[in-house]
């Protein structure tokens, strides 16, 4: 049985999930990468869009104008870490509840998820096509001086994902436990290899 | 010899090209705008017959609801005809092209079209933005942009053109660096894993890796570059470079980082080394990381311009 995770998401939705766990998404779902996060943490502009018990998708799609809407071709995600500076405090300041990227995040945004009951999941990378046929409708667009990438996405997605939990309400952080296991394997994997590549004789 | 009087066996200087020149220029921007939309829609085979190898592999469930979704995006963007990955790269063309291919000369300005209406066409995200005045161009095209690189190729008449749509994702991984002669092939190896296994976790594995091994740091990086070019399967011809491309690609998928680095057993489509002749007191080595999206396309065009692509089995632009 799927999983499902619908807006307004409360605390209490979430605090029973764990990094590796999978979900899908019904309602709200925004688009808000590098420089969204700038104008609110460094610039102190307040976001057009209230993301309160919301998520947001670290992603710049794209978007081709249909009537006096508009139309999404094909929207993935990016790499989440990019906007590491900021998310603690974007947890803060917005009550966002759910983020949306590729990739791990770090230290900070793991304290933000502690601290205000927030999730980081994966969307898998590159799966942009999958991604757009899930967004039942683009509702509106704000900060669009930003370019079709940058700009903030209003979307009204059903059956989003799926949506791997990487870090949880609980401070685990599914990334940082791989990439420890990673670093790991590679010490044996070098020095097996280097045994068989001395040509240097 | 019997010739009439007005024929001169010496042609007359041009100063402007031929009509039938322009329209040559003309299908050629076409064929190229639809082939590089098409590259950005659907993966070249060899690249689906090892991710449908590694999915089968696959034993480690979140691993497999990646490979799941990966199979169902590309069977959509191939019904749907969308870009299978929003990042469509910026552009970078490989072109070998005879030095009596009749288009020589004017290939430059014909790519930069293509790019152009591809862009509107198939659509392509704008990825060009013009550095220091950091501004995007809106039409993928830039300084320089869409990156061509020549090789000519002396008494040959055809031209073979490589797409490659270089990933923001899939292009931070890349590194060069020089060694000296003392950290050996095996410095060759630590570096490579190094970078794959911090820098590779977010670029969308499993991985294409190209390794290359030169003599400074500029022109190991395109011999990286030129390596994940390479079909996948395909190994170099000196038997202990090859030995390296098979170790490495165990060593790697050993060390299972899996798909979208969710931990699996394989990290990598393949390793592949290109190399140079080198200064005796350098090793130079770059890395370069294609995306399990690794959007490549081969065509190559006789001088009348029908042409064959080599790289997608059944294309039709
Ligand atoms: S790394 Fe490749 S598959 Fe992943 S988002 Fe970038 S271009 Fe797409």
């Amino acid at each position: 049985m799927k999983k499902i995770l619908t807006t307004p998401i409360k605390d209490e939705d979430i605090a029973g999930l764990h990094a590796g766990d999978v979900v899908y998404l019904n309602g709200l779902l925004v688009t808000c990468r590098d420089v969204g996060h700038r104008r609110l943490i460094e610039l102190g502009q307040a976001l057009p869009v209230d993301l309160r018990g919301n998520a947001i998708f670290h992603a710049g799609p794209i978007v081709v104008k249909d009537g006096d809407g508009w139309k999404i071709i094909s929207i993935g995600p990016t790499t989440s870490m990019r906007m590491e500076r900021f998310e603690r405090d974007f947890i803060r300041e917005t009550g966002v509840k759910l983020i949306v990227g590729k990739g791990g995040m770090g230290p900070e945004t793991v304290e933000g998820c502690r601290e205000h009951k927030a999730l980081h999941a994966v969307f898998p990378g590159g799966c942009a096509v999958l991604a757009a046929t899930q967004v039942e409708r683009i509702e509106r667009v704000e900060w669009l001086d930003l370019g079709m990438p940058e700009a903030l996405w209003v979307c009204r997605v059903k059956e989003f994902g799926p949506l791997i939990i990487s870090i949880d309400t609980q401070g685990n952080n599914l990334f940082e436990t791989n990439k420890a296991e990673f670093n790991r394997l590679k010490v044996p994997a070098i020095a097996e290899i280097s045994k068989e590549v001395r040509f240097i004789k | 010899m019997n010739m009439p009087a007005s024929a001169s066996p010496v042609p007359a200087p041009r100063t402007a090209p031929l009509p039938d020149k322009e329209q040559a220029a003309r299908e050629l921007t076409d064929i190229m705008a639809r082939f590089t939309g098409y590259v950005g829609k659907r993966l070249p085979q060899d690249v689906l017959d090892k991710l449908a190898e590694l999915r089968e592999r696959e034993t480690k469930p979140l691993a497999k609801v990646v490979y799941d979704s990966m199979f169902d995006n590309l069977e959509k963007a191939d019904r749907l005809d969308r870009p299978c990955c929003q990042d469509t790269g910026a552009l970078q063309y490989f072109v070998r092209a005879g030095a009596g291919f009749p288009l020589l000369g004017e290939l430059k300005a014909i790519l930069g079209d293509a790019v152009r209406q591809a862009t509107k066409e198939a659509p392509l995200r704008h990825n060009a933005v013009e550095t220091f005045v950091e501004k995007n161009t809106g039409t993928n095209t830039g300084t320089s942009i869409p990156w061509i690189d020549w090789e000519i190729v002396p008494d040959d008449d055809t031209c073979t053109i490589e797409v490659y749509m270089a990933g923001g994702g899939c292009s931070l991984p890349g590194a060069a660096k020089v060694l000296m002669p003392a950290a050996g092939y095996e410095g060759v190896v630590q570096f490579v894993f190094d970078v794959i296994t911090s820098y590779g976790v977010n670029a969308c594995p499993p991985l294409l890796v190209g390794v290359g091994v030169s003599t400074s740091v500029e022109t190991a990086a395109m011999l990286s570059k030129r390596a994940i070019l390479r079909p996948i399967g395909s190994h170099h011809p000196d038997p202990q470079a090859a030995k390296m491309e098979a170790l490495m690609e165990k060593g790697l998928n050993d060390v299972g980082i899996g798909p979208q680095g969710m931990s699996g057993s394989a990290s990598v489509m393949g390793v592949h080394i290109e190399a140079s002749a080198r200064h005796p007191s350098t090793i130079g080595v770059g890395v370069s990381v294609g995306c399990w999206a690794h959007r490549r396309g081969t065509i190559r065009f006789q001088p009348d311009l029908s042409y064959e692509i080599l790289s997608h089995k059944g294309a039709v632009l």
